[in-house]
């Protein structure tokens, strides 16, 4: 089935992609708006953005799984592997989940059900999409643990999800996803809930597993300093709408919006002298319903143009081979990304 | 898991013990005289005072409260101050009625709650949802022993369905004691049909926006699954906590639904005790019931265990 994939389309492609939530009015107020990006096969993308940017909705509509969480998708396209998706009645979502794409959470130890072992939730996903029976699928359960090495997996695997710390939950979780060999993993702040320590080790067992099953990943994360060890390509999120993206290269050494050189600038940095400050973005994201008029992040940008940042809405614009900003001020200002030595 | 049930048990009995002295010391306060009422019609004041101390109702509390206690560690539970009658005779005797009484109402509460949650929970916030959530609230607000009277006067005066009064046990066949359980029965499980259904609902409400029942939607099951494996047996967990009490509330109310229906159980036993200041046979009763709260309790806490893993380790 995988070779049926004609050569040349992207993986993952999401055109125009608007999602709405209920307001406390009544109506639906808009969450994302416009968002376009591809992921190719094989491919690592990483979504960044300040929390309420829209990242997470982003990728739970990727995974048809707006309605769940209370929303809807009011308009623009998603593509897997050259099928429309946004129209895909229910019965085929639940043959695509799990196969298809699989997803892990920020919250590793919320996410697995406290009422059933690890190796009961494992074997679940297995039997409904491989087909295989409840000893097998038990097998495969242990070998998944064995793979993201968790130590004893033949006993673990009878353990329930409490008796696991978060990074061991995370691991579990990724076990689960990985058991039915997606195409495309979703990973949403895997471990932002997790020790620094535990953090490195699971970022190290996903770049493991992307180069022995090929799986594409599309990274959601905050921190720009974690996207650089695992993605080639980055697409920046403000205010429920694609900023900019292009190559890591690009994004991380020559910026094109205020707002991804603010996230740069943000980032700890080795050697940073005891007493000086972290640069911090001022202000906060405005809330979806509450956007600003014309660019959204103008209130915030030390580079605003008062007349023309803050009237009329800019289009996300190519700045180069492999990049695209949405900044009216793209070619004027001098933007310094992360410098090396 | 063995020897956490153990431990449950044994927390247990000190209540065994501590609810018949609260029995004890509360009549002692109630106006009125067992004495007097055996003594008959106008009696001197010097027969009441002999029959005072034939039953020993001049020593201290705490005596009187330890000569039961040592005889009921034998099994004793004393006689009747009227019938002369064993108080053990007598429990065993009206223990089938209330206790079929009590577990038709559970048995309701449990099926009909469980149920009502379910299908309003298939789609929150829908028709079917809001529907359920006002039979319920209306039948939480609805008392027993009116309700019992609407429906004897429905279906056993009016429609003649069902027998309006009495009880048969189950050994004179299936049919003629599910039938005069029925109603009252009905009329007794409402109140904690709607708890459960309530309790479910809005423990079901909590898991369906849980990180878990998300995940299990990402791993491509269906909304059937989800709320049948990934949500009922976690949102169990605090319906079946206060199932333990739903038990007593029950058996509290089956006094008045066996004198409704005039049932031979032990609601009727206790109320003619408590006016007849028959206290061996009230303080039989009150063992009786603590008795049955503290297993059912025991159950609740066993099952927990299979709801909850963590309380396990």
């Amino acid at each position: 089935m995988r070779e049926q994939k004609t050569a040349g389309q992207p993986l993952l492609e999401v055109r125009d992609l608007a999602v709405e939530f209920p307001s406390a009015s009544g109506g639906w107020t808009p969450v994302v708006q416009g968002v376009s990006f591809t992921l190719d096969q094989g491919e690592s993308v990483a979504l960044v953005g300040e929390s309420g940017s829209g990242k997470t909705v982003t990728s739970l509509a990727v995974m048809g799984l707006t309605g769940v969480t209370g929303g809807r998708v009011a308009g623009g396209s998603v593509r897997f592997d050259g099928r429309e998706l946004t129209a895909l009645p229910e019965r085929e979502w639940r043959r695509l989940r799990g196969p298809g794409m699989g997803m892990i959470f920020q919250q590793p130890t919320r996410s697995l059900n406290p009422a059933y072992t690890v190796g009961d939730q494992i074997a679940e996903s297995v039997r409904r999409h491989l087909g295989l029976g409840r000893r097998a699928a038990w097998a495969r359960a242990v070998e998944m643990l064995d793979l993201v090495q968790i130590p004893r997996a033949a006993e673990r695997v009878h353990d329930y999800p409490h008796s696991f710390s978060g990074g061991m939950c995370q691991r579990v979780m990724i076990a689960m996803v990985m058991a039915c060999n997606p195409r495309l993993l979703i990973a949403d702040e895997p471990t932002t809930a997790l020790d620094v320590t535990v953090q490195e080790r699971i970022l190290q067992l996903l770049r493991d597993l992307q180069e022995q099953t090929g799986v594409s990943l599309l990274f959601v994360s905050h921190d720009l300093a974690v996207v650089a060890e695992l993605c080639q390509r980055v697409v920046v999120m403000y205010a429920g709408e694609v900023v900019e993206q292009g190559t890591a290269a690009d994004v991380y050494f020559r910026p094109r919006h205020p707002y991804t050189a603010g996230l740069l600038a943000s980032i700890p940095k080795p050697g940073l002298r005891a007493g000086r400050r972290l640069t911090a973005i001022p202000g906060s994201i405005p809330a979806p319903g509450s956007w600003p008029s014309g660019c959204r992040f103008h209130v915030r940008c030390p580079h605003r143009d008062p007349g023309r940042c803050d009237l009329r809405h800019p289009e996300i614009v190519p700045v180069g081979p492999s990049a695209q900003a949405r900044c009216v001020r793209a070619d004027e200002i001098e933007l310094s990304g992360v410098t090396v030595g | 898991m063995l020897r956490y049930a153990g431990k449950r048990l044994l927390a247990a009995i000190p209540l065994l013990f501590v609810v018949p002295l609260l029995v004890f010391l509360l009549i002692g306060l109630a106006p009125g005289d067992p004495a007097v009422v055996l003594a008959g019609d106008n009696p001197t004041p010097e027969r009441v005072a002999a029959i005072r101390d034939q039953l020993g109702l001049d020593d201290p509390v705490w005596e009187r409260y330890l000569r039961w206690v040592g005889a009921a560690l034998q099994g004793d539970l004393g006689t009747s101050l009227l019938s002369d009658q064993r108080v053990v005779d007598m429990l065993t005797r009206r223990m089938g009625t209330t206790m079929s009484l009590v577990l038709f109402a559970m048995v309701m509460a449990v099926v009909l709650g469980a149920a009502m949650a379910i299908v309003a929970s298939l789609r929150p916030g829908g028709l079917v949802d809001r529907l359920v959530n006002w039979l319920a609230s209306i039948a939480i607000a609805v008392p027993a022993f009116w309700f019992g009277l609407v429906l004897a006067s429905l279906f056993a005066v009016s429609y003649q369905l069902l027998p309006a009064f009495g009880f048969e046990p189950l050994s004179a066949g299936f049919w003629p004691w599910l039938s005069h359980l029925i109603l009252p029965g009905i009329a007794l499980g409402l109140l904690p049909a709607a708890e459960v259904t309530l309790q479910l609902r809005s423990a079901l409400g909590q898991v369906l926006r849980s990180d878990y029942v998300l995940n299990a939607r990402a791993k491509g099951l269906s909304r059937r699954a989800v709320l049948f494996k990934h949500s009922l047996k976690n949102a169990c967990i605090p319906v079946v906590t206060v199932l333990g009490f739903r038990v007593a509330e029950v058996l509290a109310g089956s006094v008045t639904i066996e004198i409704i229906y005039n049932m031979p159980g032990l609601g009727s036993l206790a109320v003619d005790s408590v006016l007849n200041r028959d206290i061996p046979v009230l303080l039989g009763f009150v063992l009786f019931s603590t008795s049955v709260v503290v297993v059912v309790n025991l159950l609740v806490d066993i099952s927990y265990g299979y709801f909850n893993p963590k309380v396990r380790a």
